[in-house]
């Protein structure tokens, strides 16, 4: 039995990753979706809705940024299924399928184009956070986890997303879908109003969904706050969510016919 | 000197839930061969396909070629292989250029042979002027040419072509029968699927025909012809009442085979040689007999598949154009 050898492999992974960003920076929409969308949200929270929220800290926008990072990050992943439905779709994976590439390559290497455009849209928003008055108060470094926390957190999106397009299949549902889990747990959070706000039971949910200890985390690590808690909370979801989807996502593929 | 067949098919069984796409097929192609599989819509021929390019699992039987098995090394077959799928597969947002350094690195050429070899199927693909151009900007026939470059980037000594000519414009399917001619005088190992008798004389040596999973004749062209008959002539004549004096006229012409009453005015006769047209034609003549159309037909897929089955293809929606008329 014949196998790829890990350089080819990783050449696999490189070319793949290598198309993945060539398509997002020729694909107007996916220009818009990750660049204009995050930036719009920033300004439209920080100006419409920033004078009637009130939170801890009496900040708003140190409040909103941290959590509109994260939320960019997981709607980023979004972009990972809809990538790969496409393919599906189009005969594309039929053909990458039928050559002698490493198979994890199609997967990873998307998830990694991804992972790039994401931290170009990061660091888009962060810089017009600051324009309108984001001041992180903690150190550099801890900023730097903050960064790095929140892009992992995309990346393990990433795959979630793609385990859904292979298993629907059909672009516009993968689209569909995506949204319906994802919306739940980007807004019933602690992103935009603290969850001390909400009703018992969705602040059960609220509590223990993977994007408010992620945003909890980032925004300590940025602003200051209770750090311990979230981050560990954060890490072993994503862990925990690591383990079950890559193995499930490169299954999926392996299994597809 | 034995040979490893380039394609072995065993008793090869693949259904999907209740329905059997490959039902215990047995095939086999010596390499260099150019080998046509000819069916119906629904018959297994992609489904063949997709199993030996090692897109799908076969439930049972065995499936190897170039003597690797499809299952136990897909990717040793991978590494032989060039396929193009029906519908050409290639990405729009990329140049046509690029499109085809990707496959080419993917088949581990390396960047700068992959860049050599890209540039030399654009070439031959007459798409040079276009390869820096996005494959979303190609018209139907160029993306078919696309698609057919990249299945050659690699090249692969198996290819196999899910009904190529699908779709394509009386020209483009011209270029295609070339370039696949050209590839059979390389040695490279071809099947393609077709639903066109013609084609499938026009291209190949060995014919396989295919129908509910099993192949059911196989053999050159030639050699399925015979089975089936060969060419006929078909005589109308201008008075549909003397269809019956027509008939007894013509019967004299052939004594080989069968004389068939079409339909009013219309009789088929089997070409048993050049002389036959004008012998028809004399001999109506001689009973004062008129002819308003004359003309040889040859076999249909239709005509293979009745005389091999004794059932008709399923008529077609999909395909506006006649290729065996």
């Amino acid at each position: 039995m014949t196998r790829v050898s890990p350089a080819e492999a990783l050449s696999d992974w490189m070319v793949m990753a290598r198309r993945g960003l060539i398509e997002t920076v020729r694909k107007p929409t996916l220009l818009v979706f990750v660049f204009i969308e995050p930036v719009l949200l920033i300004l439209i929270f920080r100006y419409a809705f920033g004078g009637a929220i009130r939170t801890p800290d009496g900040s708003y926008v140190n409040y909103l940024v941290p959590a509109i990072l994260v939320m960019t990050s997981i709607f980023g992943a979004l972009v990972t299924g809809i990538g790969l439905s496409d393919d599906l779709a189009a005969g594309i994976v039929d053909r990458l399928r039928s050559l002698p590439m490493a198979r994890s390559a199609v997967l990873g290497g998307r998830t990694m184009s991804d992972l790039a455009r994401n931290t170009v849209s990061v660091f888009m928003m962060l810089a017009v956070g600051f324009l309108v008055g984001f001041s992180p108060t903690q150190s550099v470094a801890r900023f730097a986890a903050a960064i790095a926390l929140l892009l992992a957190f995309g990346y393990v999106f990433s795959w979630i997303a793609a385990t859904i397009a292979l298993l629907v299949r059909d672009p516009e549902t993968a689209q569909g879908v995506g949204f319906v889990w994802v919306f739940p747990l980007v807004f019933v959070s602690s992103a935009f109003v603290p969850t001390a706000t909400m009703p018992a039971p969705v602040r059960a949910f609220a509590e223990v969904n993977p994007v408010t200890l992620c945003i909890d985390a980032v925004r300590a690590l940025m602003i200051g706050g209770h750090v311990a808690g979230p981050l560990l909370g954060t890490l072993a979801w994503l862990g925990g969510l690591l383990v079950v989807f890559v193995p499930f996502a490169v299954r999926r593929y392996r299994a597809l016919e | 000197m034995t040979r490893t067949p380039a394609i072995e098919v065993e008793a090869l069984r693949k259904a999907f839930g209740e329905v059997v796409a490959l039902d215990g097929l047995d095939l086999a192609a010596p390499e260099g061969h150019v080998l046509a599989l000819l069916g119906p819509n629904g018959a297994g021929k992609t489904t063949l396909v997709r199993a030996l390019a090692t897109l799908l699992r076969p439930d049972s039987g065995r499936a190897l070629v170039l003597g690797r098995d499809v299952v136990a090394d897909s990717l040793g077959v991978r590494r032989e292989i060039g396929l193009a799928g029906q519908f050409a597969a290639i990405d729009e947002v990329l140049t046509g250029r690029e499109n085809l350094e990707m496959v080419g690195r993917l088949y581990h050429l390396g960047r700068a042979e992959a860049t050599r070899r890209a540039r030399e199927v654009l070439d031959r693909f007459g798409l040079s002027d276009a390869a820096d151009r996005r494959a979303s900007t190609y018209s139907g026939g160029m993306r078919r040419r696309l698609d057919l470059a990249a299945t050659l980037v690699g090249r692969p000594r198996v290819v196999f072509l899910d009904e190529p000519s699908t779709g394509l414009d009386p020209r483009s399917r011209a270029e295609l029968w070339a370039m696949v001619r050209e590839l059979r005088s390389e040695g490279t190992t071809i099947l393609l699927t077709t639903q066109y008798l013609e084609e499938a004389d026009q291209l190949a040596q060995l014919i396989a025909v295919i129908d509910q999973g099993r192949i059911v004749a196989e053999g050159s062209a030639v050699e399925l012809k015979e089975r089936v008959g060969r060419e006929r002539l078909v005589v109308q004549v201008d008075d549909p009442k003397r269809t019956g004096d027509a008939r007894a006229a013509l019967a004299a012409v052939t004594s080989d085979g069968p004389l068939e009453i079409l339909g009013d005015a219309e009789l088929s006769l089997p070409m048993a040689g050049p002389g036959v047209p004008a012998a028809a034609v004399r001999s109506l003549d001689q009973i004062g007999l008129g002819i308003s159309g004359l003309e040889v037909r040859t076999p249909t897929l239709d005509d293979v598949f009745f005389a091999l089955t004794g059932r008709h293809v399923e008529p077609e929606q999909d395909e506006p154009e006649e290729v065996a008329a």
